[in-house]
C-alpha cells in the first residue's frame, strides 16, 4: 500500500504507481480549469461520472469548479451497462446507479467523466445512453488516464495523464470513497517488476 | 440465478437482492422521456397465458418491451389450445419460432416446471403463476415494495391475511421473505390454510386482531371463490368481520406499517374501500414496481451470455 507521498515510481505489491494522491489532485485541478476555460465559465455545464470510479472524479472536479467559480455544477452518474456492445458476451451484469441531475441535460454541455480511456467502447455506450436521456448542446470527455489502444474513433477533451501501455498491462485506478487510497498503478508490466 | 425462475425458493439471498437492486435502477426509467433500454434487442419473449390475467401479462409485456425485446402474446382463448392442443405441442411450436424466454401462466400447479425440465424448449421459463402453487415475480415485487418503504427486511414482521389455501402469492412470498430475513405470519381461517403448512417457514394465526399491532406489513389476499368448491366459511359477511381489513383495524397498526394487496381486490370483502385508498396502501405502487421487477428478472435471465449467477454480478 503506497503512502500518499510515495515516489511516482515506487514499486509495490499492487504494481507500479504512476500517479499518487497528489498527482491525481493536481491533474483534476488542471482538468477543472481546462473545462472552465474551454466552456468559458461554468454555466450550462453538467458533469456525468461513469460508475463506478468516474463518479467520485466528477464530484471532485465539481468541488474544484465551485471553489474557482463559486458555482455549483450539477453532478450525476450515467451507467452504460445496458448499452455495452459486449453485453451478450458475459453473464448479465449488475446495473450501477444512473442519476441525472434535476435540470436534465437538454441544451447543456455535458462532460462525461471516467477513470481510464482504453478501447473507447464504454464512451460509445455512454453516447448512446445520453441519446435516450436528452439532447445536450455538446458532449465532452474528461478522463484521469488515457492508456491508448483505441478501437473506435473517440478521443478525450481533457486528460489527466497520457499513459502509454502495452496490451498485457492493466491499469488500476483507486479512489478514496470507493477504495482506501488515491492511486493509479500499472500491473503486469515487466518493466515495473524489474524496477 | 438459474436459467429459469420457477419458484421463489430457487432464489438465494444474493440472487434476490441482485434482482431488487437491479429493479431499483430500472425503476427510474419510468421518469425518463424515452422509457426504453436496448439490453434485450433481438430477443423474443413469449407470454404464454393459459389462464386469465390482466396485470401480470401487461406487466410482463411492458417490461419486455422497455428492454427492447420482441413480445409475442399467446392467450389460450382464440389459439389452438382451445382446440385441444397439448402443452407439449404448444411448447414445440414456441421452440420452432425461436423464443428466448417463455413467461407462462397455467391453472395447473407445476406446468412451468414441466415446460422447463421436459427438454421441449431451450428458452428460459418464467413462472407467472401456476395454479395454487407459486408466483415468484409477484413475491419479488412485493419484497421490492416493502424494501423501498422499510429498508432491510431482516426481522420485519409481515402478516399475510386471507385465503392462503388457494394463494400462490402467499406461498411465494413466504419462501422469499424468509430468504430475505423477514418473519411471516399467515392469518387465515383454519379451513383456508393448506395441508402441510407446518413445513412452511412461517407462523400461523387465526386471530387477525392479535397480529396487526405487531406487523410492519399487512398483505391482504383475495378470496379466490373461482377455485373454491365447497364451504370454506359460513358467509362473506362473517369472513369480512373476522378477516377483513377495515378502518377500525387499520387504526391499530403502527405508524410505519404499509398495507398491500396483490390484486385484483374485492372491495368490501377482504379490504374496505377506505383502507384500499388510504395513505398506508401501496397497492397502486405495487403495480408500478411490478414492471421494474419483471424488467430486472428478464434482464438478469436474458441480458448476458448466461444468466447472472450469485457469485458474479457485482464485478466492476
Amino acid at each position: 500500500m503506497p503512502a500518499p507521498n510515495a515516489a511516482p515510481d515506487a514499486t509495490t505489491d499492487d504494481g507500479r504507481t504512476v500517479l499518487d494522491a497528489r498527482d491525481i489532485g493536481r491533474a483534476l485541478t488542471r482538468i477543472s480549469h481546462e473545462i472552465l476555460e474551454r466552456n468559458k465559465g461554468a454555466s450550462d455545464l453538467v458533469l456525468l461520472g461513469i460508475p463506478s470510479r468516474g463518479v467520485p472524479l466528477a464530484e471532485r472536479i465539481a468541488e474544484r469548479i465551485a471553489s474557482v467559480e463559486g458555482y455549483d455544477v450539477p453532478v450525476g452518474s450515467l451507467d452504460v451497462t445496458m448499452y455495452r456492445d459486449d453485453l451478450r458476451m458475459k453473464p448479465a451484469r449488475a446495473l450501477l446507479p444512473t442519476q441525472i441531475p434535476g435540470g436534465g441535460i437538454d441544451g447543456r454541455t455535458v462532460v462525461l467523466v471516467d477513470d481510464v480511456l482504453f478501447s473507447g467502447r464504454t464512451i460509445r455506450a455512454a453516447l448512446d445512453a445520453l441519446n435516450d436521456i436528452g439532447r445536450p448542446k455538446a458532449v465532452r470527455l474528461a478522463v484521469l488516464v488515457d492508456r491508448g489502444h483505441r478501437e473506435l474513433p473517440i478521443r478525450a477533451d481533457f486528460v489527466g495523464k497520457n499513459l502509454p501501455t502495452s496490451l498485457v498491462e492493466s491499469v488500476r485506478v483507486r479512489l478514496q470513497g470507493i477504495d482506501d487510497v488515491d492511486a493509479v498503478t500499472i500491473q503486469g508490466s515487466t518493466e515495473g517488476e524489474v524496477a | 440465478m438459474k436459467r429459469h425462475l420457477l419458484s421463489a425458493a430457487d432464489l438465494s439471498r444474493d440472487d434476490a437482492e441482485l434482482v431488487l437492486r437491479t429493479a431499483e435502477e430500472l425503476r427510474s426509467l419510468a421518469d425518463r422521456p424515452i422509457k426504453k433500454l436496448p439490453a434485450l434487442r433481438g430477443r423474443t419473449v413469449v407470454n404464454l397465458f393459459f389462464e386469465d390475467s390482466t396485470r401480470t401479462r401487461i406487466s410482463f409485456e411492458a417490461a419486455a418491451k422497455r428492454l427492447s425485446a420482441d413480445v409475442i402474446n399467446f392467450a389460450a382463448k382464440g389459439s389452438s389450445l382451445s382446440k385441444g392442443e397439448s402443452l407439449k405441442d404448444t411448447a414445440l411450436t414456441l421452440e420452432a419460432m425461436g423464443a428466448d424466454a417463455v413467461v407462462v401462466r397455467h391453472s395447473a400447479s407445476g406446468a412451468p416446471h414441466r415446460l422447463a425440465n421436459s427438454g421441449w424448449v431451450r428458452s428460459s421459463v418464467v413462472n407467472a403463476g401456476d395454479g395454487t402453487h407459486e408466483h415468484p415475480t409477484q413475491a419479488l415485487l412485493d419484497a421490492f415494495t416493502m424494501w423501498r418503504h422499510l429498508g432491510s427486511l431482516d426481522g420485519r414482521r409481515v402478516a399475510i391475511v386471507g385465503d392462503v389455501l388457494h394463494s400462490r402469492v402467499a406461498r411465494s412470498n413466504a419462501l422469499l421473505l424468509r430468504t430475505l430475513g423477514a418473519e411471516v405470519t399467515l392469518v387465515s381461517p383454519p379451513t383456508l390454510l393448506p395441508v402441510g403448512i407446518e413445513g412452511w417457514p412461517v407462523e400461523t394465526s387465526y386471530d387477525l386482531d392479535a397480529v396487526l399491532p405487531k406487523a410492519d406489513v399487512v398483505m391482504m389476499l383475495r378470496v379466490q371463490r373461482e377455485r373454491m368448491h365447497g364451504g370454506f366459511f359460513p358467509t362473506a359477511r362473517e369472513y369480512s368481520r373476522r378477516y377483513g381489513l377495515d378502518g377500525r383495524r387499520m387504526a391499530t397498526l403502527q405508524d410505519h406499517t404499509i398495507v398491500m394487496h396483490p390484486g385484483p381486490m374485492v372491495r368490501g370483502m377482504e379490504i374496505t374501500a377506505d383502507v384500499a385508498d388510504s395513505d398506508r396502501s401501496v397497492i397502486v405502487e405495487q403495480v408500478t414496481n411490478g414492471v421494474a421487477v419483471r424488467m430486472a428478472v428478464l434482464y438478469l435471465l436474458l441480458g448476458g451470455s448466461e444468466p447472472a449467477v450469485s457469485t458474479e454480478g457485482l464485478s466492476e
